[in-house]
């Protein structure tokens, strides 16, 4: 799923190139981050549905959002380390016409790493006014993903 | 020491100016900046709650600090030395000597809380009871023989089920104080030491799976099984030793849980899935919360139907975490 989603985004670049800055998310209703460590991507994966991740680099070109989605994003580590946030996320909803369209957070990280468990989350939760909807732990266990495959079907019906 | 000490046979000057993998340089930032010293945590403030523990409940608590002391020291002069020699890059290597250190700042952070909370004879007792238990023994020989073996993945196999797995038998019981409010100021100062662990598995279970990946299916069959025969070894062992800890004070139920959820989050760290069901994984929701205040359930959206749900707690936003 989340190759096709992928080179979905890849094939579509080269049009968006040129004419919109940045490379179509494509009809996915998930955008995630995920390090080179991919614990994240692999909990995406699992949910088996389209989604698009938000590249790793600044010298990529940025991704940009068509249709309202749900935001994946890990926390790492924890402590009196400045962002929480990834610097990516960030750079991806400075982008007004990502953050108009966000409609709920999934937070990832791990409970030993106390306060900063999901804070990500929270903060993005926060400032973009949307609902933090679930918590998981490094890449989930096959219950996470049975709740969140469930319920991001019956939050995806109730949205206007 | 008999057998010949195995060192890197090859070392360039480190240029960090140069990064092979950039996980190295994230964790070191990580680490670095969640450096600190027992030094800082004003653990004397628990000496009137200390005094407020059974004799039963004191014992219990230094014999697991003890318990956990040797881990750390095992880690510290052993484990993570061990991991610097099969390193990918020379960052790695340097990742590792930060970890060994901090393992050793761990060790020495259990005897400034015996330092401050019981007397000489106290403390040589519950060292005495650390050499003499079978099972905390048998617990260390385990980790230690497979450190010593010739396999690189093996090692950071064991190196993560030490980080990630065998230590919660020992954090549990400061987190349960913690939870009806005792010896608040050293359960901080092990909160220090659990965050500080989590990093070490993830970053030594991140490197297992990259060296796995290079490696033919068969191969990987056998780490697998390896991997999964050494978790129940150790899950075998850590259950008898949570016995002779904890069936005194009627804990031994509580702690099993609390086993299973962190083995599970081991198994992940090293990318395989988890091992035990969620009906014996359930951890108490009051030691869940005593180890990170995010960490209860009213937080699923799904579930709560939205009725109880409360959107995140206050934070502390900086402006570094946000440039809109």
């Amino acid at each position: 799923m989340l190759l096709q989603a992928d080179s979905t985004r890849e094939s579509t670049a080269g049009s968006a190139r040129g004419a919109v800055e940045g490379v179509d998310a494509g009809d996915v209703d998930i955008v995630f981050f995920s390090s080179i460590s991919g614990n994240t991507a692999r909990f995406v994966e699992k949910l088996g549905r389209p989604a698009a991740r938000i590249p790793l680099y600044p010298r990529d070109a940025p991704l940009v959002a068509r249709r309202p989605y749900v935001l994946v994003v890990p926390t790492y580590g924890g402590g009196d380390l400045g962002p929480a946030v990834p610097r990516q996320v960030i750079r991806f909803l400075n982008d007004e016409r990502n953050r108009s369209l966000i409609r709920g957070v999934i937070g990832a990280g791990n409970t030993n790493f106390g306060e900063a468990f999901c804070l990500a989350g929270d903060i993005i939760a926060q400032k973009c006014g949307v609902p933090h909807l679930y918590r998981f732990e490094v890449f989930g266990t096959p219950d996470d993903v049975a709740t969140v495959h469930e319920g991001l079907e019956e939050f995806w019906k109730q949205q206007p | 020491m008999i057998d010949k000490l195995k060192l890197v046979s090859h070392v360039d000057a480190i240029n960090w100016n140069k990064i092979e993998d950039e996980k190295d340089v994230e964790v070191w930032n990580r680490l670095v900046n969640n450096f600190w010293l027992p030094e800082k945590i004003p653990l004397s403030n628990d000496v009137q709650s200390w005094n407020t523990l059974t004799p039963v409940e004191q014992q219990l608590t230094m014999r697991v600090f003890t318990g956990l002391t040797l881990l750390d020291t095992i880690q510290g002069t052993v484990g993570a030395v061990s991991l610097i020699p099969d390193a990918i890059t020379p960052h790695e290597e340097a990742v590792y000597t930060n970890i060994a250190f901090m393992e050793s700042v761990h060790a020495k952070s259990y005897s400034s809380i015996f330092s401050t909370l019981c007397s000489t004879k106290e403390i040589d007792e519950a060292f005495r009871w650390s050499t003499e238990n079978v099972n905390l023994q048998k617990k260390a020989s385990i980790v230690m023989d497979y450190y010593q073996g010739d396999d690189p993945l093996k090692r950071k196999v064991a190196s993560t089920l030490l980080e990630s797995f065998l230590f919660y038998s020992g954090f549990y019981l400061p987190m349960y104080w913690s939870s009806r409010a005792k010896l608040t100021n050293t359960a901080d100062l092990i909160r220090l030491i659990i965050r500080d662990e989590a990093v070490h598995g993830y970053y030594i279970g991140y490197k297992f799976q990259k060296g796995l990946e290079k490696e033919t299916q068969e191969r990987r069959d056998e780490i697998k099984d390896y991997t999964f025969n050494l978790m129940f070894e150790l899950y075998e062992n850590e259950i008898q030793y949570t016995q002779d800890l904890y069936d005194e004070v009627g804990l031994t139920e509580d702690v099993k849980k609390f086993l299973h959820y962190n083995a599970n989050k081991a198994l992940m760290n090293l990318g395989y899935e988890p091992m035990f069901p969620k009906a014996v994984t359930d951890v108490n929701p009051a030691i869940l919360s005593a180890l990170s205040p995010n960490a209860d359930e009213n937080h699923d959206f799904f579930s709560g139907s939205g009725s109880s749900y409360v959107i995140g707690k206050a934070v502390n936003t900086e402006d570094d975490d946000w440039d809109f």
